[in-house]
C-alpha cells in the first residue's frame, strides 16, 4: 500500500482540553459573535435615525424575551473578548507564561467576564 | 485547513477484548488504539485487561507487559524507559506524553492510549513522524558561526548565556507538544510548531550563534511562526516539563524589536 492510504490519528475527538484550550477557541468564538452582533448596533442607530416609529419597534424587540437573552450575549462576548484580550497582551509582551499563571489568569478572565456583565446590567437597569 | 472529522478510512472500529486470566484481583482496563497495515481494514480500540499485581507502575510496563503476554502484535516504540529518549511519546488519557514517566495509577477509570494525534499512522501506535523531523531539521539546529574558534579551547560562554539555551535546549524531540497544538493539527504542512520553533529559539538564544538575523528571516512568515495562537497545549503537554509557548512569545518579540 502506499504511504497516502495511510489513517490520520484521533486528533480533537480524544484530546482533552486544558482550560487554557477551551479559552482560545472561546475567544475566537466570542470575536465572530461581536462581528456579528454588530448588525444589532447598526440596526439600533439606522432605526434612531429612521424616526420615532421604527425606533419603537427596534426597542420592543430588543425588551423582548429574545431580544435580553441576546443582548446579554453580546454584553457577556463583549467583556469576554475584552478580558481575553487584555490577556493576550500580556502574554505578547511576554508575561504570565508560566503553566501555572496561565491557568490561574484563565480563571480570572473567566471571573471577570462574569463579575463585569453583572456590573454592566446592573448600572443599566 | 481545519477539517474537524477523520477521513473515513481513519474512523475508528469496534475492536476485540483480551479478558484477564481467571484469578487475577487487582484488573485494570486498557484501551489501545490498534491499526494493521497488511489488513486493510479502518483502525480499530483492542481492550486489554491487565493483572496490576503482576505488572510495573507505568503505563510503558503495561503496554510491554501486554506484548510479552496478551497479544505480541501490539507494536509500539520505546527505548530507553526513563523519559530521556521520547520514544514512547503516545496519547494517554487524552493528553499527550511518555509512556515510560506516567504511573497507571495518575489515570482515574479505563486507560485510553492513541497514538500521537493527527498523524498518518504507520502501525498501531507508531505514528509518521516524517514531516516533524524535516521540519526540525529547516531550522539548521546547528551552531553557525563566522568566527574562526580560539585556537587553543572552546568557545566559552558566560554562566548567564548558558543559562539561556538550558531549558530549549533540553528539549527531546518527543513531538508530544507539536501534536498537541490544533494549529500544528490544522496546518502542519506550513506551521512549524512548538518543538521546531523551540529548538530555532534555542539557537537564537546562543551567544556563539551569529546567524540570528537570517535565523529571524526564516521564520519571518505567516504561517511558520504566526500560527501559534498562544493555545498553550504545547506547554500544558511537554513531558519534560518545558514552555515552547514562551519561547515562540519570545522570538515574536525579537521580531518586533528588530523592527521597531
Amino acid at each position: 500500500m502506499s504511504n497516502d492510504d495511510r489513517p490520520l490519528s484521533p486528533h480533537i475527538s480524544i484530546y482533552r482540553w486544558p482550560i487554557t484550550m477551551v479559552l482560545s477557541i472561546l475567544h475566537r468564538i466570542s470575536g465572530i459573535v461581536l462581528s456579528v452582533g454588530f448588525v444589532v448596533l447598526v440596526a439600533w442607530l439606522f432605526d434612531a435615525a429612521a424616526g420615532p416609529e421604527a425606533y419603537t419597534v427596534f426597542m420592543s424587540v430588543m425588551d423582548s424575551l429574545v431580544g435580553q437573552v441576546m443582548l446579554i450575549a453580546l454584553s457577556f462576548a463583549f467583556f469576554y473578548h475584552l478580558s481575553n484580550g487584555a490577556r493576550h497582551l500580556l502574554w505578547d509582551a511576554g508575561r504570565g507564561l508560566e503553566k501555572s499563571q496561565a491557568n490561574q489568569s484563565s480563571w480570572l478572565v473567566l471571573i471577570a467576564t462574569v463579575v463585569l456583565t453583572a456590573l454592566f446590567w446592573w448600572l443599566a437597569s | 485547513m481545519a477539517e474537524f472529522r477523520l477521513p473515513r478510512n481513519s474512523r475508528i472500529k469496534k475492536g476485540k477484548h483480551f479478558a484477564a486470566s481467571n484469578g487475577a484481583s487487582n484488573v485494570r482496563r486498557f484501551a489501545v488504539y490498534r491499526y494493521d497495515p497488511d489488513s486493510g481494514d479502518n483502525p480499530r480500540l483492542d481492550t486489554y485487561d491487565v493483572d496490576l499485581d503482576s505488572c510495573g507502575p507505568m503505563i510503558l510496563d503495561a503496554l510491554i507487559k501486554i506484548k510479552n503476554e496478551i497479544d505480541p502484535t501490539l507494536t509500539f516504540r520505546r527505548s530507553c524507559r526513563e523519559g530521556i529518549c521520547g520514544s514512547c511519546a503516545m496519547n494517554i488519557d487524552g493528553g499527550n506524553t511518555l509512556a515510560c514517566t506516567r504511573a497507571i495509577d495518575s489515570v482515574k477509570g479505563d486507560v485510553r492510549i492513541y497514538p500521537l494525534p493527527h498523524l498518518p499512522i504507520v502501525k498501531d501506535l507508531v505514528g509518521d513522524l516524517t514531516n516533524f523531523y524535516a521540519q526540525y531539521a529547516s531550522i539548521k539546529p546547528w551552531l553557525q558561526s563566522r568566527t574562526p574558534p580560539p585556537p587553543d579551547q572552546e568557545r566559552l560562554q558566560t554562566k548567564e548565556d548558558q543559562e539561556l539555551i538550558n531549558e530549549p535546549a533540553a528539549c527531546i524531540l518527543c513531538a508530544c507538544c507539536s501534536t498537541s497544538c490544533p494549529s500544528y493539527w490544522w496546518n502542519s504542512d506550513r506551521y512549524l510548531g512548538p518543538a521546531a520553533l523551540l529548538a530555532a529559539y534555542r539557537w537564537l538564544v546562543d551567544s556563539r550563534d551569529d546567524a540570528t538575523g537570517e535565523r529571524l528571516d526564516e521564520l519571518e512568515d505567516p504561517f511558520r511562526l504566526y500560527r501559534c495562537h498562544t493555545i498553550m497545549n504545547c506547554t500544558q503537554t511537554c513531558p519534560k516539563d518545558l514552555n515552547p509557548a514562551q519561547a515562540i512569545v519570545a522570538t515574536k518579540k525579537m521580531l518586533a524589536e528588530r523592527k521597531y
